[in-house]
C-alpha cells in the first residue's frame, strides 16, 4: 500500500509544527506551509495526497486556496480546517471540493482519520481512473501511442 | 433538456404551497410533499432533476436521513438543503452527502431560483457528460445497446 | 471585588506566617542565647570562686610559714642560748645583726625576764628596761610559752605585733621576744590583692585589722565584715553586697583561728571577660534577629507578590471564562430564537412574494390600489428581509461570525449603509450628512461585518440624537490608514460610561430595548479586522466613534490571494455559464 504524504497549512507556526510532530510520531510524511501560496508552490513540486488547509489565513482565504488546489490539482483531497466554524464557510468549504471540514482545536486522530479517509477517496478514484485508462487501452490500443 | 423537474420537501405546508405555487408561476414543474417519506416513494416513480429539502421535520425522517435515501435512489438528483434551523454539523454532513447546497431560511426568492439554475446546470451538464460518453461507446460498439437493454 | 477580598485575607494570612515564622526561630535562638550564657556564667562563677579560694589559701600558708619561720628563729636562738649569755646587751646585739642579716621581717629582739623587766634589746627604739608585767601578751607567753601577739600600739606607738618565746633557766623563767616588721607583714598580705578592686589584709578575731585594708579602713581600725560567715578554719567565699556592689569575700583563719585573712574582689571586675561574652552574643543574637525578620519579611513579600499575580492572572481568566460562557449561553438563546422566527418569517416572505406574483396579473393591475398593494408587498419583503438579516446575524453571532476579505471601497459601504437608514433618520427629522473623502483606497476587508458595525454605530447615533438633530459621517485617509468618524449631536456619553461602552452586555438604553452587545461586536470585529476603534464624548455635546482599518497588507500576499480570486471567479464563470443560460431559457419561456 502505498503511503500518505499529508500536508498542513496554517498561519500559525506553533500549530503547524506540533500538529507535524505528532503525525509523524505516528509515521506519516508531513510537509507544512504557512500560507496558501506556499502550499501551491510546493504541491507544484512533491507528491501531495491530502491537504490539510486553514480556512483562516491572513491575507489569504482559505477557500480561495482551496479552489485553486482544487482547479490545479483536482485528485488532491482537501479537509478544511477551522478556528471559528460557521455555516458559510463549511458550505463554501465543502462546495468548493473539500472533502471535509475539523474544528480546531481538533484531535490528532481525528485528523487522522478524516485523513485516511480522503487518502482512500483519492486511492479509489486513481484506481478507477488506472482501470478506465486500461479498459480503454485494451479497447483501442492504438490509443497508446496518440496518448504516449 | 429545458425543463426541469423540482420536488419540494418541507413540514410547513403553507411555505410549501407557496413555494410549489410560486415555481408553478414561472412554469417549472414543482411538486410539494411534507415528509421525506412521501419524497422517497415519489422518487422511486419518477426522475426529478432538483430537490429542495427541509431538514427538520418533526414527526418523521430527518433531512440529513432523507438525503441519503434520495442519493442512494437518484444520485444524479441535486439536492438544495433549505432549513430555518442550520447548523454548522448539519451542514457539513449535508454538503458531504452530496447536497449542492444548504441555505437558510427565509430565503430570497431570487436567490432561491439562481441557486436551482445553478444546480441544475451542474446536474445537467453531468448528464451530457454521461449521455456523451454512452454515445460515444454507443457508436464503437453498438452490439452494447442490446447489452443494455 | 474578589481581588480584594483575597488580597485581605493575604494580609492576614502573610502576617500570620510571619509571626509564626518570628517565633518559631527567634524564640529558640534567644532561649538557646540565655541558656549558654547562664551556663557560662555560672561556670565562670565558679572557676572565679575557684581562684579566690586557691588564692586565699596560697597567701594564708604564705603568712602561716612566715610566722612559723619567725617563730622559729626566735625559739632556735632561745633553745641554743643561755638567758646569762643573752641578758647581755653586746651579745644579744651581735645575734640580732646576724639574725638580720640572714632574714627580713624582724625589728627587733629584746630579752625579758620573769618580771616583766626588759633586760636586753636590740633594735631601733630605746626600750631597754621598760616593764612588760602589765602587758597582755606578757603573761600569755608565760603561760603558754610560745605566743604572737594582734597588732598593737605598745610603747614605741607603732601598730606592731611580737613573737615571744618562753625560756626557762636556773628555775626562772625568761622571755625572748622579737618585733616582726609590719612592712614587710603587710607587703606579704598585700600580694593577694588584685586588679582595681581586689583587697586583702587580715583581721583578729574581733573584727580589728591587722594589718591595713587598700580600701576603707586603718590598720588596727574596726573592720566591718561579718566574722560569723566564715567558718572555722575553713576557706569559705561568699558574696556579699557592700553599697551596691556585690563583692566575692574569702577568708580563712590563720594562726590558732585569731586572726582571719579576708580576700575581697568586685564581682563587676571578675566577670569582665563574662560581660563582653555577653555582649558578644547579645549582638550575635540581635543581628540573627534582624537577618530572620529582614529575611522572612522579604521573602514573604516576594511569595504574596507572585500569589497576588497568579490570583490576578486567574481572577482574569475566570472572568474571560466567565465572559465566554455568557456568551455562549447568549449565542445558545440566540440561536434558538432566530431558529424560531426563521419558518414564519420564511412563510411570510414567500406569501408577499406569491401576492407580487399575482399582482403582475392583469385583472389586479387595473385595480384602482394596485398602487397600494404593491406599495405594502414591498414594505412586507423589505421588513421580511430586514428581519432575516437579524435572524442571520444572530445566528452568525452565535458561531462568531468568521470574516472573510474581500476588496471594499469604504465609501461605498458607507453609503450602502446610510441609504438603509435613511429613511427611517428622516421620520425622525435627523440630518445625516455625508463628508467623505474621494478616492479612498481599496482595502482588503470583511465588507459583510464593515456594514455590521457601521450599521450598529449610525443606528447608535440615531438613538442617541433620538429626534431633530444631525449626524455626520467621515472618512479620511491618514498616514496608512483610513479613519471613520461618526458624529452626533446628542446628549454624549457620560464620562463614567465611556470606558464601558466596548464591555459586553454594558447599555444606557432602557430594559428591553438594547442587548448591550451591539458595541462590544463591533469592537470584536475591527479588532479582527486589524484596526482599532474609539469613542469619545463630551457630555451635551454628543459623542464621535472612529474606527481605523488599515489600508493594506504586504503587496505580496495581497496579489497572490488576487489572482486566485481572479482564478476562482473564472472558473466560478465558466463552470456555471451554460446553466444560468439554460435556466434562464426555461424562465423566458
Amino acid at each position: 500500500m502505498k503511503k500518505m504524504k499529508m500536508m498542513l497549512v496554517d498561519d500559525e507556526e506553533r500549530f503547524l509544527s506540533t500538529t507535524k510532530k505528532l503525525l509523524e510520531k505516528k509515521g506519516y510524511d508531513v510537509v507544512t506551509a504557512l500560507s496558501g501560496a506556499e502550499a501551491l508552490e510546493k504541491i507544484r513540486i512533491q507528491n501531495i495526497h491530502v491537504v490539510i488547509l486553514d480556512v483562516k489565513m491572513p491575507g489569504m482565504d482559505g477557500i480561495a486556496a482551496l479552489k485553486e488546489i482544487k482547479r490545479q490539482f483536482p485528485l488532491i483531497e482537501v479537509i478544511m480546517l477551522t478556528g471559528h466554524a460557521t455555516i458559510e464557510s463549511a458550505v463554501k468549504g465543502l462546495k468548493s471540493g473539500a472533502i471535509d471540514y475539523l474544528t480546531k482545536p481538533a484531535d490528532i486522530n481525528e485528523i487522522i482519520e478524516k485523513a485516511e479517509l480522503a487518502f482512500e477517496k483519492r486511492q479509489d478514484l486513481e484506481e478507477k481512473i488506472r482501470v478506465a485508462q486500461m479498459r480503454k487501452l485494451m479497447k483501442s490500443p492504438s490509443q497508446i501511442i496518440q496518448e504516449t | 433538456m429545458d425543463m426541469f423537474r423540482t420536488l419540494v420537501v418541507d413540514d410547513e405546508v403553507d411555505f410549501l404551497e407557496t413555494i410549489v405555487n410560486r415555481l408553478k408561476k414561472r412554469k417549472l414543474d414543482a411538486i410539494g410533499v411534507t415528509s421525506g417519506e412521501e419524497a422517497l416513494a415519489l422518487l422511486k416513480e419518477q426522475i426529478f432533476d432538483v430537490i429542495i429539502l427541509d431538514i427538520k421535520m418533526p414527526g418523521g425522517m430527518d433531512g440529513i436521513e432523507a438525503l441519503r435515501e434520495i442519493k442512494r435512489i437518484q444520485p444524479l438528483v441535486e439536492v438544495i438543503l433549505l432549513t430555518g434551523h442550520a447548523s454548522v454539523e448539519t451542514s457539513i454532513e449535508g454538503m458531504k452527502l452530496g447536497a449542492f447546497d444548504y441555505c437558510l431560511k427565509p430565503i430570497k426568492f431570487e436567490d432561491l431560483l439562481q441557486k436551482m439554475g445553478a444546480a441544475f446546470g451542474k446536474k445537467s451538464t453531468h448528464d451530457k457528460k454521461i449521455r456523451d460518453a454512452k454515445i460515444q461507446e454507443l457508436i464503437r460498439y453498438p452490439s452494447k445497446v442490446f447489452d443494455q437493454d | 471585588m474578589e481581588i480584594y477580598k483575597r488580597k485581605s485575607i493575604y494580609k492576614n494570612l502573610q502576617r500570620k506566617i510571619i509571626i509564626i515564622i518570628l517565633c518559631v526561630s527567634i524564640i529558640p535562638l534567644v532561649f538557646l542565647g540565655e541558656t549558654i550564657y547562664y551556663r557560662f556564667a555560672e561556670t565562670y562563677g565558679e572557676k572565679i570562686e575557684e581562684q579566690i579560694k586557691y588564692r586565699v589559701r596560697s597567701v594564708s600558708d604564705g603568712v602561716e610559714v612566715f610566722l612559723k619561720e619567725r617563730t622559729a628563729i626566735v625559739a632556735t636562738i632561745l633553745d641554743t642560748h643561755s638567758f646569762d649569755y643573752l641578758k647581755q646587751q653586746e651579745n644579744l646585739a651581735r645575734i640580732f645583726k646576724v639574725i638580720s642579716r640572714r632574714t627580713d621581717g624582724l625589728i627587733d629582739l629584746g630579752v625579758i625576764d620573769s618580771a616583766g623587766q626588759h633586760l636586753a634589746y636590740s633594735g631601733p627604739y630605746n626600750l631597754k628596761g621598760l616593764n612588760y608585767y602589765q602587758q597582755g601578751w606578757f603573761n600569755e607567753v608565760m603561760t603558754k610559752g610560745k605566743y604572737i601577739s594582734n597588732v598593737y600600739m605598745g610603747y614605741r606607738q607603732l601598730p606592731h605585733f611580737v613573737i615571744a618565746v618562753r625560756g626557762y633557766s636556773n628555775g626562772q623563767s625568761w622571755i625572748l621576744r622579737a618585733t616582726v616588721d609590719s612592712d614587710i607583714f603587710n607587703k606579704l598580705v598585700r600580694t593577694a590583692q588584685t586588679g582595681k578592686s581586689g583587697d586583702a589584709y587580715i583581721i583578729n578575731k574581733n573584727g580589728i585589722y591587722q594589718t591595713a585594708p587598700r580600701f576603707s579602713g586603718k590598720i588596727l581600725g574596726k573592720s566591718n565584715i561579718p566574722l560569723t560567715l566564715f567558718g572555722r578554719s575553713t576557706t569559705v567565699a561568699e558574696k556579699i553586697k557592700d553599697n551596691g556592689k556585690t563583692k566575692h569575700v574569702a577568708g580563712t583563719w590563720l594562726k590558732n583561728n585569731e586572726w582571719l585573712l579576708v580576700i575581697t574582689q568586685n564581682v563587676g571586675d571578675e566577670k569582665g571577660g563574662l560581660l563582653t561574652t555577653r555582649n558578644t552574643e547579645i549582638i550575635i543574637i540581635v543581628f540573627s534577629c534582624l537577618a530572620i525578620i529582614m529575611t522572612t519579611f522579604f521573602a514573604m513579600r516576594i511569595i504574596f507578590k507572585h500569589l497576588e499575580e497568579a490570583d490576578k492572572g486567574i481572577s482574569e481568566l475566570n472572568d474571560q471564562l466567565i465572559q465566554s460562557d455568557k456568551m455562549a449561553a447568549l449565542g445558545k438563546m440566540a440561536t434558538g430564537i432566530a431558529h424560531e422566527i426563521n419558518n414564519p418569517l420564511a412563510i411570510i416572505g414567500e406569501k408577499a412574494g406569491w401576492m407580487r406574483d399575482l399582482l403582475v396579473e392583469e385583472e389586479f393591475q387595473k385595480s384602482e390600489n394596485f398602487k397600494e398593494y404593491e406599495q405594502s408587498i414591498d414594505k412586507i419583503e423589505e421588513h421580511v428581509e430586514r428581519a432575516r438579516k437579524i435572524t442571520h446575524n444572530m445566528l452568525g453571532f452565535a458561531r462568531r461570525m468568521e470574516h472573510r476579505l474581500d476588496d471594499v471601497d469604504i465609501n461605498h459601504v458607507l453609503h450602502q449603509t446610510l441609504e438603509l437608514l435613511q429613511s427611517y433618520a428622516q421620520t425622525n427629522n435627523i440630518e445625516i450628512s455625508k463628508d467623505f473623502q474621494s478616492e479612498l483606497p481599496i482595502i482588503a476587508s470583511d465588507q459583510s461585518q464593515l456594514q455590521q458595525v457601521f450599521l450598529n454605530l449610525i443606528n447608535n447615533a440615531i438613538d442617541a440624537v433620538e429626534k431633530d438633530g444631525w449626524i455626520e459621517v467621515k472618512t479620511r485617509k491618514k498616514d496608512s490608514q483610513i479613519v471613520i468618524a461618526i458624529k452626533d449631536n446628542g446628549p454624549g456619553i457620560a464620562e463614567e460610561h465611556l470606558k464601558k461602552v466596548f464591555d459586553p452586555f454594558f447599555t444606557t438604553k432602557e430594559t428591553g430595548k438594547g442587548t448591550g452587545l451591539g458595541l462590544s461586536v463591533s469592537y470584536n470585529i475591527i479588532k479582527k479586522l486589524g484596526g482599532t476603534i474609539k469613542a469619545e464624548s463630551k457630555p451635551s455635546e454628543g459623542a464621535v466613534f472612529s474606527i481605523k482599518l488599515p489600508i493594506s497588507q504586504s503587496f505580496n500576499v495581497r496579489k497572490v490571494r488576487l489572482m486566485i480570486t481572479k482564478f476562482a471567479r473564472l472558473e466560478f464563470e465558466l463552470f456555471t455559464k451554460p446553466s444560468k443560460s439554460d435556466f434562464l431559457r426555461v424562465h423566458q419561456k
